[in-house]
């Protein structure tokens, strides 16, 4: 019998502080066993426990693509326990990751629609997986227009800033990058939060196009009455939730929205689901 | 007929008569083959733990202060080992740590315990996910039941999917008929524990059964709780969730979590990390949705902050949940020891009422 609490031992290969304030860093860990790379089988959405022997696990979305072989990125926000431990390992050190755990974004059923991404702050970790899912050569020609709208509150506290320099230059996405606000005389992008951006910038809703939201509750209240403006579709308004969790595979307990687990039956979930259920998250 | 139907009715033929004599020889051959397990008195309540050899089970019981849960899931239980000396190879990685699933025998465990089992079964072994030490200690053990003759004051198992001599989740089921014991075997493990006690003395079965029956019959009578339960699969969850009387329901609760702890199909865990040094171990234990810290996010948020939501969360789990989640009837076999232990008399017949009856 597999043990599903069992990690998969992992090295620290590069270590990447991402913002300003160094309250985020992007890790990419290499599996020691490459077995254990082969079983690690993931779609853009889906997250991990991270592990680390003597501080306990944290679940976290991955931030690398399924296109993207040979290695996994996460981007921690320094937060707790463990996260504080891990933001002060080092290259080379050895840790754990149990997964992929929880359900991811419906790719399949998004075939031949537009895609609209809208993330804020560090919630942008599965969607910088989806974006670069979405426009690898295989893959981009299955999605019609794509647009990403993101925010963070300054220049400084954007993830991945040299990936959305280079997607801004591409013509098969449409970048709509914007912060709360700015001092940089040369900031040439958006200011304004982003369900203000959404507003201005995202496509009309219909049944062909698609939003993926993920960020702070207070970004995903102000946008939903914006995308409900805009003609969007429940069916269509995809959100990936958050919950405080221990195993990760539906049995500890404690991630409950009524009678589904975030994550097992979760993190993501459609609108018209999130209506059927209790507001408890 | 399908296979289980057929394997009862083979089993349902066979009762044995053990006088009260031979039980204990029959216990102590058992301890060649089996480990034992079950209740014996400690200060001043029944509890489960495992008999030394000629140890006998403390059979003069209502039942146990805590549930049979930890004869599968302890309530600390260790799932990995770990060394954090950087010199040895295997540093920072985790390892299984070998575990006793030799064959135990726990010995009288009262039905509702038995059946609580099975509904905690959805929750481990589940088409995706198997929980590997539930599971195995799980099916390590042969469960033998002792039909409750004198049910407990606050017992609802009739109308919870359960009873006094209810039969589901065990291998034999043990009768007190006064002078001697009825046992009967209800499984192929039942069969084998048999043969490893060596009790053979065969009971005319029809007289037996009767006799069962009668005791079974008087039993049932004196449980005068009873809760319905028919209409809450019917309900909207949302509707239930808002509710208005969950303020009333939690008002006196003082989320000390003895519900869960007692109970015998709470389920909840935690894991940690404990060090000593440079080793160490990751484990689990019991967990209680009663407790702020339960769902607290690493930013502060907490979607149950106020005990109302807490305490709904609980019943809505147990009565409306599992109901939906699963098909199989509530998440709870009507044993009453939440309502027994609660320091402030939260009833869940009372809640199971309410919620029932709720229209909105």
């Amino acid at each position: 019998m597999q043990n599903p609490y069992l990690p998969y031992p992992v090295r620290i290969e590069e270590i990447i502080t991402e913002t300003e304030d160094k309250n985020l860093k992007t890790f990419k860990f290499v599996f020691l066993n490459p077995d254990d790379q082969e079983k690690f089988n993931y779609n853009a959405g889906q997250f991990a426990e991270l592990s680390v022997a003597g501080k306990g696990e944290i679940p976290i979305g991955i931030a690398s693509s399924p296109t993207e072989k040979g290695f996994l990125r996460f981007t921690i926000n320094k937060v707790g326990l463990v996260t504080s431990y891990i933001h002060a390992m080092k290259v080379g050190d050895i840790m754990g990751i149990r997964g992929p755990l929880g359900n991811w974004y419906p790719w399949e059923v998004m075939k031949g629609k537009n895609v609209v991404i809208i993330g804020g702050g560090f919630a942008f970790t599965t969607l910088r997986s989806s974006i670069i899912y979405m426009l690898d050569p295989d893959n981009r020609p299955k999605f019609k227009d794509i647009h990403v709208i993101y925010g963070a509150r300054t220049p400084g506290m954007l993830l991945y800033r040299d990936e959305l320099a280079q997607w801004e230059k591409r013509d098969d996405i449409n970048m709509h990058i914007t912060v709360d606000g700015t001092d940089d005389p040369d900031w040439k992008y958006n200011i304004g939060f982003v369900p203000t951006i959404t507003d201005q910038k995202a496509p009309p809703g219909n049944e062909e196009t698609y939003a993926i939201i993920c960020g702070p509750p207070i970004m995903i209240k102000f946008t939903q009455p914006v995308l409900d403006k805009l003609g969007y579709v429940h069916d269509n308004i995809i959100m990936s939730l958050e919950m405080r969790m221990k195993c990760g595979i539906g049995i500890c307990g404690r991630c409950n929205i009524g009678k589904e687990y975030v994550c097992k039956d979760g993190p993501v979930f459609t609108l018209t689901q999130l209506n059927n259920m209790p507001k408890e998250y | 007929m399908s296979g289980l139907g057929f394997k009862v009715k083979v089993y349902m033929m066979k009762i044995i008569t053990i006088n009260k004599e031979d039980w204990a020889k029959g216990l102590e051959r058992l301890c060649d083959s089996f480990r034992l397990f079950g209740p014996v008195k400690q200060d001043e309540f029944h509890n489960f733990r495992q008999l030394v050899k000629g140890e006998l089970p403390d059979l003069n019981l209502l039942n146990t202060r805590l549930s049979a849960k930890s004869m599968v899931y302890p309530q600390s239980e260790k799932m990995f080992e770990f060394t954090l000396d950087e010199n040895r190879d295997d540093h920072h990685i985790l390892k299984e740590i070998h575990k006793d699933y030799s064959p135990k025998a726990v010995i009288g465990i009262r039905p509702c315990d038995a059946r609580a089992f099975l509904l905690v079964k959805e929750n481990f072994d589940t088409p995706e996910y198997k929980d590997p030490y539930w599971i195995k200690s799980y099916e390590a053990t042969t469960w033998v039941g002792y039909a409750c003759n004198t049910p407990c004051s606050t017992c609802f198992g009739t109308t919870a999917g359960c009873g006094p001599f209810h039969e589901q989740g065990l291998d034999l089921l043990l009768v007190d008929a006064g002078d001697y014991y009825l046992l009967k075997i209800l499984t192929q493990k039942g069969e084998n524990f048999l043969t490893a006690a060596g009790w053979s003395s065969k009971a005319d079965s029809d007289a037996a059964r009767h006799e069962i029956e009668t005791l079974k019959r008087a039993a049932e009578e004196k449980i005068t709780a009873r809760i319905s339960t028919d209409k809450l699969k019917d309900k909207k969850t949302t509707e239930l969730f808002e509710a208005p009387f969950w303020e009333e329901v939690a008002f006196a609760c003082i989320n000390c979590g003895t519900c869960t702890y007692v109970c015998p199909t709470c389920w909840c865990f935690d894991i940690q990390d404990e060090t000593i040094g440079l080793s160490g171990i990751r484990m689990r234990n019991w967990d209680s949705c009663m407790y702020p810290i339960f769902t607290l996010h690493g930013s502060g948020h907490n979607p149950r902050n106020t005990k109302m939501q807490r305490v709904r969360q609980r019943f809505m789990h147990k009565l409306k949940y599992y109901v939906d989640k699963y098909g199989d009837g509530i998440q709870c076999v009507g044993c009453g020891r939440c309502i027994r232990h609660c320091p402030v008399n939260i009833d869940i017949r009372k809640v199971c009422d309410l919620m029932n009856n709720f229209e909105a």
